[in-house]
């Protein structure tokens, strides 16, 4: 198990630099140098010369990569060309904002999602089932930022139940918590609709198992047998799922968060990009891979804690 | 010999399908008494699935009871509710299942399983039921049960696992021991050793014993009566002395003849019996087995023959059983 979760670790790691490669390539590949960029047209060769050389961009392409692996390794991601603020101070600021956003969507998906799928499992076949897979499908094909735009106009707009923008007053927390619900609705619709249609369909699996057949020729209660027999089975695939999913919701919350204009994660990489803002958008990226890499090895050690199949494939 | 423990009469169940309803038994009659063990014969679609399922009163969704009844403690076990039936598995009727690899639950340790098996055992605390369940582990021949019982049902062997299956069944003392193939899943060496195991358990058990097999050999090797099926009926049922040496019917004796273990010579071709189970959609009007009998004649395609008695509880529902 140690020498799993060391391996996991090390091809995270090797992921990312890869990432930041790609990013470097990229910041390379499109017109302009970031020198230029960041300070317009009029300025003169000198001044562009000097900021180069500040930046590092006058060194050979390796050591700069060589640099920015090294510095982010240690956490400094470089400095925001307009404010000059350090890049790894923006994202702790901002950063609470999208995981909570992330967090409460992603709880909602799970509560809803498992919840609905057990009660199309409990009335399969019949009307709610059928009623249940429609809503899913319409819920996993509907992207998120119309949901959003529609939450908005409905909840915040006409029957005015949550504020519109914003994340809510720092410190407070019932304003805080009525700022995410309509974001965090908007992101986890998609996902009530798959985990539904994914735990409906692991569950009926694992209901017609051998070993529920088991548990019932042994007169224990249905409860027991569907909350400890059959759910911690049919939970497993579920778990892989939500790791994945969780990298996807940050994604969505690039959108969500613009249309709330909200401030994250989300809002401040949609400036950056639009500012040309080279080290703010590089260092968000690699923020966020490395958090989304985190949450998946994670969730593989969970995966193996919960289903000891997996963890002994993994010893041998 | 006592009063019947578990009697089964007349009992017909289909199954709903798409061409119709399928007759998997019909009007199957049988009874099994304390300290009894009885062997329930057959090929594969013979009906003795079902049966088992009926015994232990978990019936398929689409199954239904067009006749008869299962008689267990003074009542019909099938026309309880489904909480009295839930009350009376695993507690008075259990089962040994199949295949062990799968009826274990995959994420739960041996020992968690079997402390909730004894769900129904009241005034016992949880340690107590752990130690209750290291205990009959090391009744059926595990020698190390404390960490058996630690285990997850892939990190033990078949034999381990048969044996921890057969633990189960008898950890509430059941009055009704159903086995479901017991030895199916093993190979012949470990087939002996269960079957060996099952016959030391026997001896010290007062319950009734249905074992459940297609195999002729584990029924004569531990039952005391042998009910052979085939499509859906019992077509002869006796001491398993007089049936595996005396047959009367037909099919029996076919089945007999076709067992590899009464072949004393070499022959390139295992025997089989000629034709194939009828269709249990529309049974035969006759006997259901007339299309593949050698002693076939016009009267067996018109009319289903009745039990004959053969000799003292040995009788076959064969119209020529006595010739």
């Amino acid at each position: 198990m140690l020498s799993y979760a060391i391996k996991r670790i090390g091809l995270a790691l090797l992921i990312i630099f890869v990432v930041m490669l790609v990013m470097y390539a990229m910041v390379f590949l499109v017109p302009g140098d970031p020198a230029s960029l960041a300070l317009g047209p009029r300025a003169t060769p000198e001044l562009k010369h000097e900021l180069m050389v500040r930046m590092g961009l006058d060194q050979p392409i390796y050591v700069q990569v060589w640099n920015f692996f090294r510095n982010a390794l240690t956490g400094d991601l470089g400095y925001d060309v307009w404010s000059k603020r350090p890049v790894s101070e923006m994202i702790a600021e901002v950063f609470p904002n999208t995981l909570f956003l992330g967090a409460v969507a992603m709880s909602i998906a799970l509560v809803a999602g498992i919840g609905l799928g057990c009660l199309a499992v409990v009335w399969q076949g019949r009307t709610v089932d059928r009623v249940l897979a429609v809503l899913s499908v319409s819920m996993i094909s509907i992207p998120s930022f119309v949901v959003a735009i529609y939450l908005l106009l409905v909840f915040a707009v006409w029957l005015g139940w949550f504020p519109a923008i914003g994340a809510g007053e720092a410190g407070d927390w019932g304003s805080q918590i009525r700022a995410v619900v309509l974001p965090a609705a908007a992101i986890a619709i998609t996902w009530v609709g798959y985990l539904a249609r994914l735990v409906r369909a692991s569950m009926l699996e694992v209901m017609s198992a051998n070993h529920v057949r088991t548990a019932r020729a042994f007169g224990l209660t249905q409860a027991k047998i569907v909350l400890r027999y059959a759910l911690r089975v049919a939970i497993v695939p579920v778990v892989a799922i939500v790791a994945v999913g969780f990298g996807s919701i940050l994604s969505s919350a690039v959108f969500v968060e613009t249309v709330f204009s909200r401030p994250g994660i989300g809002t401040l990489i949609t400036s950056a990009v639009q500012k040309r803002d080279f080290p703010v958008v590089m260092g968000c990226v690699l923020f966020m891979t490395a958090f989304y890499l985190t949450v998946v090895t994670l969730a593989d050690l969970l995966m193996a804690k919960l289903d000891p199949r997996v963890r002994d494939t993994l010893r041998g | 010999m006592s009063e019947a423990l578990l009697k089964v009469d007349d009992l017909s169940i289909s199954y709903a399908s798409e061409e119709g309803p399928v007759q998997a038994l019909r009007h199957a009659t049988l009874e099994a008494r304390a300290g009894e063990a009885i062997g329930i014969v057959g090929e594969s679609g013979c009906g003795k699935s079902t049966l088992a399922s009926a015994l232990i009163t978990l019936l398929a969704g689409n199954a239904r009871v067009t006749s008869g009844s299962v008689q267990f403690g003074g009542r019909d076990i099938l026309s309880v509710s489904e909480e009295e039936k839930r009350k009376l598995r695993g507690r008075h009727i259990a089962m040994i299942f199949q295949d062990p690899m799968t009826s274990f639950n995959p994420v739960l340790t041996i020992g968690e399983q079997l402390v909730d098996f004894q769900d129904q055992r009241e005034g016992l605390s949880k340690p107590e039921k752990r130690q209750q369940a290291a205990l009959m582990l090391k009744r059926v021949g595990i020698s190390d049960p404390v960490r058996c019982l630690d285990r997850h049902v892939h990190e033990l062997s078949g034999g381990m696992r048969q044996r921890a299956a057969i633990a189960a069944a008898l950890l509430m003392a059941p009055q009704v021991l159903v086995a479901d193939e017991p030895t199916t899943a093993l190979d012949v060496t470990m087939e002996a050793q269960i079957i060996h195991l099952l016959r030391e358990l026997r001896r010290d058990y007062n319950g009734a014993v249905v074992i459940v097999t297609h195999h002729l050999g584990v029924v004569g090797e531990l039952c005391d009566r042998v009910y052979v099926m085939y499509a859906g009926e019992v077509v002869e049922e006796g001491s398993t002395d007089d049936v595996y040496h005396n047959p009367r019917h037909p099919y029996t004796q076919a089945l007999i003849a076709c067992d590899p273990a009464n072949l004393h010579e070499q022959t390139p071709v295992l025997p089989t019996i000629p034709g194939r189970l009828p269709d249990l959609v529309n049974p035969p009007r006759g006997c259901s087995f007339a299309a593949r009998c050698p002693r076939v004649h016009e009267r067996c395609r018109s009319e289903g023959p009745d039990y004959v008695e053969v000799g003292p509880r040995h009788r076959a529902r064969c119209h020529e059983a006595r010739s």
